[in-house]
């Protein structure tokens, strides 16, 4: 055991990246759900230990060195309160996930292709958990693209329910390479300025770089501006901020209901954080916020985000492609958190990254159970189904709630956090919009909800029965945590504001 | 019992009986029995809480914190205490009245219908009871939320398109304006500009004011934001609402839209005038004059108005719009006497309207009808129906010996109290002005009707139609509430005792 303990950093990447290979192997018809679900549970497992190790070691940060390599030139893993909180909830939701996919899957995708579904699933998620445990910057491109390959198929094997999964792959598989190689192209320019990979070794060599500034020689000041721009960019394409959200509606409508759900949860999460550790640890504050502007430019992103994204959303009639919409308005929340630059704005940006993830990924799973029972995700085939599936509608409706940000919902949290944080800095017209945003929540939200209630299912419609227990628990199991921590926020505040903390405290 | 246990159960019955009512929904009869048992109840609890707020000792109630730093706290206040002590009492003869009603028209899903109303109930008794802004805010949103589903009960395209005006408005106005407020706040307390997000008597302005830790410009916007974030209140332009939930069943009407949610909305306003700003800092920096001109206008708009409806529901949704003006502009003249003349207006205006309601719902279940004009004749064939409504009406017009006079009385009082009889006098000059037209105008849309009940002759076509009195638990709800406009005017020590501590509170 104490072998596991001292290598748990190593473990959860390892172990899900060895489980994806055997499953796409020998994980023919159903034993590759057994496999991926035991890879998943004991993931949580590992990542919640480590949360709990990095909270309880005195400068609550650890590092571990692969095969003993020193840091600069092996590759290490750094995990502070910030990414252990991420591996959990990106851990927390592919188990759930996981649990919910077997029945989904099996609907949607045909039987001789489970095992590499279920290998991409776990490559997929070992891409996500690597990209947050690393503290190296070429590492997190390895994991990076690991992520993004695997994604690319899974939404691509949406194909036999729609072919225009593969248009939408192919979009995705596009634009996420051009962010992917903006990114390496990023990191090339800081090698060169700094000879290192390794995070916290450049974050240490910047500040040199940084001191010659002011001086008559300034050393490498286009390299790191260029290199900082190209990471900026190509990470945004990641995370989808506005207006670089293209690949997004697509993918997510036309993908498996599982890999939406997944997707919405944990990928563009795990961009948001890459995106937080390059500005607030590689870079600093100082360089990205205060030398370079990058704050406005955020927050106009952001804004806009919230603003358009959300109203692209009320103008869907597809329900899984509203929800997509309405994922874009939220990254800008996220963004816009962070932006601030503050702790309060940090901790809003990290307790909506799991609010949301929460909130949206059982909204995707209870309307993955709508595409299991009726066949598509059309806003007229949720008429009346209030009364035909009242649970999984129930917790859709609770989810809805939740993106308004409706108090007792966990997206009222958030919005606290956040709209404090705007009023702290003085930006009023900022507080307006996310509180706009949330109205145009309403609208979009209530334009389902109207269906699903008051609307009439046709007479001649076959009957049907509420949603197989193995698709319902982790539906009601997302949103009864969002409704939890929308009611007791101690715990993800708590984590969110040391986590906030620990990040801005280790940039002076 | 001791303070904090009947605050707690006074929350946590109406809960109770929630889940109780859900379950019982295949025993009608059952679940109507949880319905007035915890009705019963409830209003024990708060009744239980008289004493206290008498002797004014301190009852506190922290549940939980929301937030870290954000705790969700209660605190029994002579105010609150008013509000949810005629919100509980009128629960119990509604029950009885939905009883009648609900059966009497045949109405679908009775268990939701049943199950919802407790919730509203118990978020009432949130409102009422909050300790800080924090607390209101909460249960003021599930409040409108609860009451969704009540309104669009029918389930009609109707019923469906005046829920997206009631949600919409009640939503857009509290979380643009009441949420920024309330978060303005919470950061204004940690920087020193305001000394606390609890409510407190005097207001949490003064001292950072003085100090000049916070402009009265942003005072006079955050005044401006709450009074329009609590849209509840239907002060004009956000109050299409009100008609527009007129399309639920009557009980709904009656008591929600007469008592509980719009008597929420100006208790609102008042703890706010009294307990956040406080009417010496509105007045010293003159923040809130307007409100006064607006409130003003809004009764004699919206008692115009009433006058040309022809649906009964709607004539009444108009002239609460305008009496819950009333409270608002007594509460905008910013003195001592003014505020308690409103404390007893919220009292008084409660039950004359559910009187009213309660009466066009027994017209609607024994006759099937929702006009005015249609209601030649009726009082003969429902004699006990029509004569509470005149008692209601004539409470609405002020007349005594009914409860309307009654507070009409203290409001006059109050315009006086500042009315020193020096030049210069023109907000109380306009107050005056606007009591004696509106008491015209209520006269002259409510006479018509009564007149039209016992003085016109049935038509030919009601006479082929012969129909009685509504059920008795309809006639007897109508019956106790129009005793109680008319007790109340003998017996008004109790309520008077608790706004005399408001008053003190507002000094």
């Amino acid at each position: 055991m104490e072998w596991v303990h001292k290598h748990l950093p190593a473990l959860i990447i390892m172990v899900p990246l060895c489980m994806g290979l055997v499953t796409a192997i020998i994980g023919r018809r159903g034993a590759g759900w057994y496999m991926a679900m035991g890879t998943t549970a004991a993931t949580i497992a590992m990542a919640i230990q480590l949360l709990v190790n990095v909270l309880n070691t005195p400068g609550q940060s650890i590092t571990y060195m692969h095969g003993n390599w020193p840091a600069p030139f092996g590759i290490a893993y750094v995990i502070d309160p910030l990414n252990a909180a991420i591996l959990v909830i990106v851990a927390l939701i592919a188990a759930i996930v996981t649990m919910y996919a077997r029945k989904s899957v099996a609907s949607e995708i045909s039987v001789g292709k489970l095992h590499f579904f279920y290998g991409l699933w776990l490559f997929c998620i070992t891409g996500l958990l690597g990209i947050t445990i690393t503290g190296d910057a070429f590492n997190l491109y390895v994991l990076l693209e690991i992520s993004s390959l695997s994604t690319y198929t899974l939404v691509a094997l949406g194909k036999d329910r729609n072919r225009r999964a593969l248009t939408a792959a192919i979009n995705y598989l596009v634009l996420g390479t051009i962010g992917a190689c903006f990114y390496l192209a990023g990191i090339a320019y800081l090698y060169m300025a700094t000879g290192s990979l390794n995070i916290a070794d450049i974050a240490a060599r910047m500040q040199d770089i940084y001191a010659t500034w002011g001086t008559d020689s300034p050393q490498y000041q286009k390299t790191v501006i260029a290199g900082f721009a190209l990471m900026a960019v190509g990470l945004s394409l990641k995370l989808a901020l506005f207006p670089l959200h293209g690949w997004l509606p697509n993918a997510y409508t036309y993908a498996p209901s599982a890999v939406s759900a997944l997707l919405a949860s944990t990928a563009t999460k795990v961009g948001a954080y890459a995106f937080i550790r390059v500005i607030f640890t590689l870079m600093g504050v100082d360089f990205a916020y205060h030398l370079l502007r990058t704050d406005v430019a955020l927050l106009i992103s952001s804004a806009a985000a919230i603003l358009f994204g959300s109203f692209i959303a009320f103008r869907q009639t597809n329900v899984k492609k509203l929800l997509a919409y309405s994922s874009i308005g939220q990254v800008g929340y996220i963004t816009m958190g962070f932006a601030l630059g503050s702790v309060t704005g940090l901790t809003a940006s990290v307790i909506h990254l799991f609010n949301h993830a929460l909130t949206k990924g059982g909204m995707f799973l209870a309307l993955g159970v709508v595409a299991y029972r009726v066949g598509n995700t059309k806003l007229q085939s949720l008429a009346g189904l209030g009364r035909k599936l009242p649970f999984t509608m129930g917790a859709f409706t609770a989810g809805g709630l939740g993106l308004i940000g409706v108090p007792l919902t966990a997206g009222f949290v958030s919005k606290w956090y956040l709209v404090s944080a705007c009023l702290e800095a003085g930006r009023y017209e900022l507080a307006g919009i996310v509180l706009v945003g949330s109205l145009i929540a309403l609208l979009y939200t209530w334009k389902v909800v109207e269906v699903i209630y008051f609307g009439k299912r046709a007479d001649d419609a076959a009957p049907m029965r509420e949603a197989p227990l193995t698709m319902l628990v982790p539906t009601l199991l997302l949103i009864g945590g969002s409704l939890y921590f929308g009611i007791d926020s101690s715990l993800s505040a708590h984590i969110a504001e040391t986590a906030a903390r620990f990040v801005l405290g280790g940039t002076p | 019992m001791n303070g904090e246990a009947a605050l707690a159960l006074a929350l946590f019955t109406p809960l109770a009986g929630t889940v109780l009512i859900a379950m019982s929904g295949q025993f009608p009869n059952l679940r109507e029995m949880f319905t007035l048992v915890t009705a019963v109840l409830t209003f024990i609890f708060v009744a239980s809480l008289y004493p206290l707020a008498v002797n004014e000792q301190v009852v506190r109630l922290e549940l939980f914190s929301m937030i870290p730093g954000v705790p969700v706290a209660f605190r029994l206040e002579p105010l609150g205490l008013v509000y949810a002590l005629v919100a509980t009492l009128l629960w119990i003869p509604n029950s009885l009245y939905s009883i009648g009603y609900m059966r009497g028209n045949h109405e679908k899903h009775q268990t939701r219908f049943y199950s919802c109303f407790p919730i509203a109930i118990a978020s009432a008794i949130g409102i009422a009871f909050a300790e800080n802004l924090f607390t209101m805010f909460l249960f003021y949103e599930v409040l409108t939320l609860s009451t969704f589903p009540l309104v669009t009960h029918k389930g009609s395209t109707d019923a469906v398109r005046s829920g997206r005006v009631y949600l919409g408005i009640l939503l857009t106005t509290s979380v643009c304006f009441q949420l920024f407020a309330v978060l303005w706040i919470y950061a204004l307390a940690k920087t020193g500009g305001a000394s606390g997000t609890d409510f407190e008597a005097g207001g949490i302005f003064r001292d950072a004011l003085a100090s000049n830790a916070v402009s009265p410009a942003v005072v006079g916007l955050l005044f401006f934001l709450y009074i329009y974030g609590i849209g509840k209140a239907a002060l004009m332009p956000v109050h299409r609402w009100l008609p527009a939930a007129m399309v639920a069943p009557t009980p709904v009407s009656a008591f929600l839209h007469a008592v509980a949610v719009v008597k929420a909305g100006v208790f609102c306003v008042i703890k706010v005038i009294v307990y956040v700003f406080g009417i010496d800092t509105l007045k010293l920096h003159n923040l809130g004059e307007w409100l006064l001109y607006i409130s003003g206008a809004t009764i004699i708009i919206a008692s115009l108005i009433a006058a040309f409806q022809d649906n009964l529901k709607k004539r009444l949704a108009y002239s609460t719009i305008s009496q819950l003006s009333y409270v608002v502009m007594a509460g905008a003249l910013f003195t001592p006497l003014a505020i308690f003349a409103a404390t007893a207006h919220i009292v008084a205006h409660a039950f004359g309207k559910i009187t009213l309601f309660f009466a066009a719902g027994s017209v609607y279940t024994a006759a099937h009808k929702t006009q005015v004009s249609q209601l030649d004749g009726i009082g003969r064939r429902m004699p006990w129906t029509m004569a509470a409504f005149t008692v209601g009406a004539l409470s609405m017009v002020g007349v005594p010996p009914l409860v309307g006079f009654v507070s009409k009385f203290y409001l006059l009082n109050g315009v006086t109290e500042s009315w020193t009889g020096a030049s210069g006098h023109f907000d109380e000059a306009f107050v005056l002005v606007v009591i004696v037209a509106s008491t015209l105008l209520n006269a002259s849309y409510f006479l018509p009707i009564i007149y039209r009940a016992f003085f016109k002759p049935l038509s030919d076509e009601d006479r082929k139609h012969p129909h009685g009195e509504a059920p008795w638990p309809i006639v007897f709800a109508l019956t106790f509430t129009a005793g109680l406009t008319l007790a109340f005017f003998f017996w008004q020590k109790p309520v008077l005792a608790l706004a005399e501590l408001v008053r003190r509170a507002a000094v």
